[in-house]
């Protein structure tokens, strides 16, 4: 009996699996059953999906890396919710691909940014330069993206991509009414006004509760 | 949850507790004559493990660390739909930290609601409470010292677009207000020139010396008949209409910039300043607190 744990000892194999069945022990019990419940895998009622040009100012967002220093998860503390708004549900997140939480807070949380009352205005003019209307941001300037404009090439496979893979709930005329726009009134829509875009349609969802 | 997720992180919570205590157990038994020998009989460059029991001190902590997780289990959910004796959720406790600082709170907001804010400035305490309020909800546009920035009035001066009294204060914040001043270039003959000359007319207003140029009082001069069309708005005089927002233009407060080239933009594209309602995200208490601040900014309390 004594001698028992050598036999694992000296045989790798052996040691693997049990390695592995010892540490999928967290997993099984805290992520797994998280698959089955509706809390994390039903979208909140109010959420509605990205329009193509939100969609791609998401893109933006993750290009120009702002999810490294803005987290989007507020967290059921009294003090996030009086600064930022209502604390953030599974609900709302469902339809995110990849989800943007962020893990560092080096500036405020965006969850709720599009509840603010913050004008389009004051959106262009602190990401064309920070330092303009809050003297103590250490956030870098976005200058060029009021010059650059939309790449709608993947639009369409992007919100298709959402639609099939991710079950955002598009139709096909939803999908076909975002086309005309991209090719009418979003036709010269600049990288700041999706970027915007995006920025004040977060927290949309959690408007009731905010109030 | 279902019944089945709840007893399958029962089973495994188990499991991985029963396991950890027989694993323990199971190496802290050894036969006499195991525990009789000096060494464990490796040996390694002629270096030998000794064979000694598991220390008796890490044996305690890892028993401790069984009856901690039992007890915790117990007191806290952890165990599928077991709510733990404590009830405790991370929603629950938000919900009472919330309350517990409303019944703080209110009765000292309440208390301030009652004191008009020409008086109030004078409680340090609501100051103190209407700044950090200010720098949560107001100092993203205006500043954190208030002293705003292009296109966002500053609140610290006596200078004031809609009114700077108690009453003005407050409707400004909760209700909001939209300054539009349209493109005028075409009003004033849609040529670069005219746009200059108005220019200089209106940096005029507060620097007479400008007429002091020749070049310049020739511009002014001319402009002057057309600043007809800016009175409708900024009056005859340039003094601006409070009651519409339309700025002095005769002081020096400049809130898009006193360069040429600042008021020949606006001349040429309009301004549009907006200021948000709030009404729907502070309270009538709260708004009156900050209203409070910034009417303190520029109106020193009593000596």
């Amino acid at each position: 009996m004594s001698n028992a744990h050598e036999r694992v000892e000296k045989n790798v194999g052996l040691m693997i699996v049990l390695t592995l069945i010892a540490v999928s022990f967290g997993g099984l019990a805290e992520i797994v059953p998280l698959f089955w419940q509706k809390a994390t895998t039903e979208p909140l009622e109010s959420l509605e999906p990205y329009t193509a040009l939100e969609m791609e100012g998401r893109d933006i967002y993750i290009r120009e890396g702002c999810h490294v220093c803005h987290t989007q998860m507020v967290r059921p503390l009294r003090a996030e919710t009086e600064r930022y708004g209502a604390y953030s549900v599974a609900g709302e997140d469902v339809w995110e691909h990849p989800f943007l939480w962020g893990s560092k807070r080096t500036g405020p949380d965006l969850a709720r940014v599009g509840l603010r009352p913050i004008t389009d205005q004051w959106h262009r003019e602190h990401l064309r330069d920070p330092r303009q209307v809050v003297p103590e941001s250490n956030m870098p300037a976005y200058p060029w993206l009021q010059e650059n404009l939309v790449d709608w090439r993947d639009t369409e496979r992007t919100l298709r991509l959402f639609k099939d893979t991710f079950g955002v709930p598009y139709t096909d005329q939803d999908i076909a009414e975002q086309l005309n726009k991209i090719e009418g009134e979003w036709a010269d829509a600049t990288e700041e006004d999706a970027l915007v875009a995006y920025l004040l349609s977060l927290g949309q969802e959690r408007k009731e509760v905010a109030q | 949850m279902s019944d089945f997720w709840s007893w399958f992180i029962i089973i495994i919570v188990a499991i991985n507790l029963l396991g950890c205590a027989g694993l323990l157990l199971w190496n802290n038994q050894i036969s006499p004559e195991e525990a009789a020998k000096e060494t464990t009989g490796h040996s390694f460059d002629g270096i030998q493990e000794r064979n000694a029991p598991l220390p008796r001190w890490w044996l305690f902590l890892f028993i401790g660390t069984l009856i901690f997780a039992c007890v915790y289990l117990v007191l806290y959910p952890g165990l599928g739909k077991y709510q733990g004796l404590l009830n405790w959720s991370s929603t629950l406790q938000y919900e009472k930290e919330v309350a517990l600082v409303a019944r703080q709170t209110d009765p000292l907001f309440e208390q301030f609601a009652k004191v008009p804010v020409d008086e109030l400035i004078e409680y340090p305490e609501a100051l103190a409470v209407g700044g950090r309020l200010f720098a949560n909800n107001c100092a993203i546009c205006h500043g954190s010292d208030a002293r705003g920035a292009k296109g966002y009035p500053n609140l610290a001066d006596d200078d004031w677009l809609y009114g700077g009294e108690p009453k003005q204060i407050i409707a400004s914040i909760a209700q909001g207000r939209t300054g539009m001043m349209p493109p005028m270039a075409a009003a004033i003959g849609n040529t670069d020139k005219a746009v200059r000359d108005m220019a200089i007319y209106v940096q005029s207003l507060s620097r007479p010396n400008l007429a002091k140029d020749a070049d310049k009082a020739a511009a002014i001069e001319r402009a002057k008949p057309k600043f007809a069309v800016c009175a409708a708005c900024h009056g005859q005089d340039g003094k601006g209409i409070q009651a519409m927002g339309a700025p002095n233009l005769t002081d020096t407060t400049w809130l898009y910039g006193p360069r040429l080239e600042d008021i020949e933009t606006t001349i040429r594209e309009g301004r549009k300043g907006e200021m948000p309602k709030h009404e729907n995200l502070l309270t009538e208490e709260k708004i009156h607190v900050i209203a409070t601040y910034v009417y303190s900014l520029s109106n020193k309390p009593a000596p």
